[in-house]
C-alpha cells in the first residue's frame, strides 16, 4: 500500500527520479537562501529578482532557441546586473535598496517584454519559462546539481559576515569593509539559486520553493541552524508530495509542489512552536 | 459528377452576386483579407490569387492558442474586407480583437458545415472502426447560393457517424483542428471561395476556377492518402504527439493519438500524464513518438529517452513551416505528416 503510493512511482519511473532529484537539488541550494532573505525582510526580493532575470532567459531563448545554456547565461546576466546596479544606486545615492530594486527589475522586465513582442516569438515563451520538471535531462541536472553545491559552499564561507549583518548591519559595516561584498554576493547566490530553479519550476514557481519552506521553518525553530534544517527538510517533503500528488491526481507537476509547500507553511502558521497562532493564544507563563 | 456539380452551383453563385450588387468598383485593386493562422492562409491565397491583399495573423511555426494580438493585427483586422477565421474556439483571442479593431467586413469562419468532433472522441475508438470519415454537409450558407454539396467518397468506405449525435449539444467543446480531415478542407476552401465571391463579385468566376483547382488537388492528394495508411498494419496505429491536434486525421484513418498537454498547448503535463504515455509505450501498444513545430519538445525527448522509443520525426499540426522546411503550404503538410506516419508505423 504505502510502497505503491509513495515509492513505486519513482522505482518505476525515471522521469520521477528525475524530477525528484532536480527538486532535492533546488531545495538544499534555494531554502538557505530563503532564509536569510527572510531574516534580512528582503523575502519580496525574491519575487523581484525572478521577474528580472525572465527577459535574460527570454533572450537567450530568442537568439538559440531551447538552449539550456543560452537561458541560464541570459538569466544570469539579466539577475546580476539588475542585482548590482540596485545595490550599487542604493550604497552611492539617497535611496533605498528596495525602491532602487523595484525600479530596475521594472525597468529590465519591461526590456524584456520589448523584445519578445518586437522579435515575435514562435513558441510562446511563458511557456517555456513554465519550467518542465518532467522533462529534465541530463545537462539540466548537471546544472541544477552544481548550482545547488555552489550556493551551499558559498553560504558556508558567507555564514559569519551573513549572520551578522541580518542582526546589526550597522555593526558589520563599521567594523568590516567585508560587508557591501557580503551583500553582493548573497544577491549573486538569490539569483543563481532562481536561474537554477527556473530550469524546473519556472521563474515563478522557483520564488517559492525559495521562500515557503523558509517562511514556514520560521515557526518551528529559531537559531540559523535550525531554521536551515527545518526549511530544507520542509523543501524536500513538499518536492516528493508535491510529485506524487502529480502523479497521483494528474496534477500539473510545478504548481501542486509549491501549493505542497504552501498548505506546509499555513500549517507551521497555526501550529508551530515557535510563535505559532495556537502557542500565541496560550496564556504566557511567567518566568 | 460532384466537380460538375460544383461548378454549376459556382457558376449560378457568380451569376446571382454580379447581377445583386452592381456598383461594385470595377478597378482592380487587390481587396484587404484577413486569415487568423497560416493553414488558413495559405487555403485563402490559394483560391484569392492575385485579386486578394493577404495578411496572416499567426505566421508559419506560429502557435495560435496563445498568440497575442498587436495594435498592427488591429489595424490590418480593422482595414480587411474578409476576415477568415477557423471557428470553434480555435482563435481566442478573436472576439476582443474583432471587437476593438473594430472590424466592419464580412467574417467567414471556415469551419461552417464540417461535423466537428468533441473533444477526446478519437480517445475512445473501437477496433474494426475501418477508415472511417465524418461526412461534409452543408448548413445555412449566406446569400441563400449553395455550395457542392460533398458526397461519394472513394469505395470501400464506411462512415463514421456513430459520435455524431451527442455532441452538438455541448458548444465549444470541440476540437478545432479541423483541417486535418480533408474533407473538411473542402469545406474550407467552398467557405473561402464564397466568401471572396461575395465581397468582390467581379472576380468570382476567378475564385471559383482556383477553389476547383484546389479541391481537385486535395481529391488527389486524399486518394493517396488513403492507400498508404490502409496499408498500414491495424496493431500498429498508436502514436503519441506532444499536443493533441490530431483528432480529425485519426478518426479518418482510425489511428490513435495520445498527447500528454491535451488539446490546447496552454495546458502543462502532469506527472500522471507522462506515466500512463510511457507505459503505453512499455507495453507497445505504441508504434512511434512525433513532436510537433509547434511545442516545447523537451517532455517527448525525455520520453523517448527513458522507453528507448524511437522519435518518428516532426509533425506539423497548427501552423505551416517556413519556406525552407517541408509544410509550408496545406497541401505539402498534409502529405509530409502523412509520409512520415506512415514512414515510422509502416516498418
Amino acid at each position: 500500500m504505502i510502497w505503491e503510493l509513495v515509492f513505486a512511482p519513482f522505482v518505476e519511473f525515471g522521469f520521477m527520479r528525475r524530477a525528484l532529484l532536480g527538486c532535492v537539488a533546488v531545495s538544499f541550494g534555494a531554502t538557505p537562501v530563503g532564509v536569510f532573505l527572510m531574516l534580512r525582510r528582503m523575502s519580496l526580493t525574491g519575487d523581484a529578482m525572478a521577474h528580472a532575470i525572465l527577459p535574460g532567459a527570454a533572450i537567450g531563448y530568442l537568439i538559440s532557441g531551447l538552449s539550456l545554456s543560452a537561458m541560464t547565461i541570459g538569466g544570469l546576466i539579466a539577475g546580476m546586473v539588475v542585482a548590482l546596479t540596485s545595490g550599487f544606486v542604493a550604497r552611492v545615492t539617497a535611496i533605498t535598496e528596495d525602491a532602487s530594486l523595484a525600479a530596475f527589475y521594472l525597468i529590465s522586465l519591461a526590456v524584456g517584454v520589448l523584445i519578445v513582442s518586437t522579435r515575435g516569438s514562435n513558441v510562446d515563451l511563458l511557456h517555456v519559462l513554465f519550467g518542465s520538471v518532467l522533462a529534465l535531462d541530463d545537462a539540466a541536472l548537471i546544472l541544477l546539481c552544481s548550482f545547488a553545491t555552489l550556493s551551499i559552499l558559498t553560504l558556508a564561507v558567507l555564514l559569519r559576515p551573513l549572520v551578522l549583518e541580518c542582526v546589526d548591519p550597522q555593526f558589520l559595516r563599521s567594523v568590516s569593509r567585508l560587508s557591501a561584498i557580503t551583500h553582493f554576493l548573497f544577491l549573486a547566490l538569490v539569483v543563481i539559486n532562481l536561474v537554477a530553479g527556473f530550469h524546473a519550476l519556472g521563474t515563478l514557481m522557483a520564488v517559492g520553493i525559495m521562500i515557503l519552506p523558509a517562511t514556514a521553518a520560521r515557526f518551528w525553530a529559531a537559531g540559523i541552524v535550525g531554521l536551515i534544517s527545518v526549511a530544507a527538510l520542509i523543501a524536500t517533503l513538499s518536492s516528493v508530495i508535491g510529485l506524487l500528488l502529480s502523479f497521483h491526481f494528474s496534477l500539473p507537476s510545478g504548481p501542486a509542489i509549491i501549493l505542497v509547500a504552501g498548505i506546509g507553511y499555513i500549517f507551521s502558521l497555526i501550529f508551530g512552536p515557535v510563535g505559532g497562532a495556537i502557542v500565541q493564544a496560550l496564556p504566557r507563563q511567567k518566568t | 459528377m460532384h466537380s460538375v456539380q460544383s461548378l454549376l452551383t459556382s457558376i449560378t453563385a457568380t451569376v446571382a452576386l454580379t447581377l445583386s450588387v452592381p456598383n461594385t468598383s470595377w478597378a482592380d485593386d487587390p481587396i484587404p483579407v484577413v486569415a487568423t493562422f497560416s493553414v488558413l492562409g495559405d487555403m485563402v491565397k490559394r483560391i484569392g490569387g492575385e485579386h486578394i491583399s493577404l495578411t496572416t495573423l499567426v505566421g508559419a511555426d506560429g502557435d495560435t492558442h496563445v498568440y497575442q494580438p498587436t495594435p498592427q493585427a488591429a489595424r490590418v483586422v480593422a482595414e480587411a474586407d474578409v476576415l477568415f477565421i477557423n471557428g470553434l474556439g480555435f482563435e481566442g483571442w478573436l472576439e476582443r480583437l474583432v471587437e476593438a479593431a473594430p472590424f466592419a467586413g464580412s467574417l467567414v469562419v471556415a469551419t461552417t458545415g464540417i461535423e466537428p468532433i468533441a473533444f477526446g472522441d478519437h480517445d475512445d475508438h473501437e477496433e474494426g472502426h475501418e477508415e472511417g470519415h465524418e461526412e461534409g454537409h452543408e448548413e445555412g450558407h449566406e446569400e441563400g447560393h449553395e455550395e457542392g454539396h460533398e458526397e461519394g467518397h472513394e469505395e470501400g468506405h464506411e462512415e463514421g457517424h456513430e459520435e455524431a449525435t451527442d455532441h452538438h449539444g455541448e458548444h465549444g467543446a470541440f476540437d478545432p483542428h479541423a483541417w486535418h480531415s480533408f474533407t473538411n478542407a473542402i469545406i474550407y476552401a467552398n467557405n473561402i471561395a464564397a466568401g471572396l465571391a461575395q465581397v468582390d463579385p467581379t472576380n468570382a468566376g476567378f475564385y471559383y476556377q482556383n477553389h476547383q483547382i484546389f479541391v481537385n488537388e486535395i481529391r488527389a492528394l486524399k486518394a493517396e492518402a488513403d492507400v498508404i495508411m490502409a496499408a498500414l498494419p491495424i496493431d500498429k496505429r498508436t502514436v503519441v504527439t506532444p499536443h493533441d491536434g490530431f483528432g480529425y486525421f485519426a478518426d479518418l484513418y482510425n489511428l490513435r493519438f495520445e498527447a500528454p498537454q491535451g488539446l490546447s498547448t496552454e495546458s502543462e503535463a502532469s506527472a500522471a500524464d507522462v506515466a500512463k504515455l510511457i507505459l503505453l509505450i512499455r507495453k507497445q501498444e505504441i508504434s512511434a513518438v512525433f513532436i510537433e513545430s509547434i511545442t516545447d519538445n523537451r517532455l517527448m525527448e525525455q520520453i523517448a529517452n527513458e522507453t528507448g522509443a524511437v522519435i518518428g520525426g516532426k509533425l506539423y499540426s497548427d501552423a505551416l513551416s517556413s519556406e525552407d522546411q517541408p509544410a509550408s503550404t496545406y497541401l505539402d503538410m498534409m502529405r509530409h505528416n502523412t509520409k512520415t506516419l506512415s514512414q515510422a508505423l509502416g516498418d
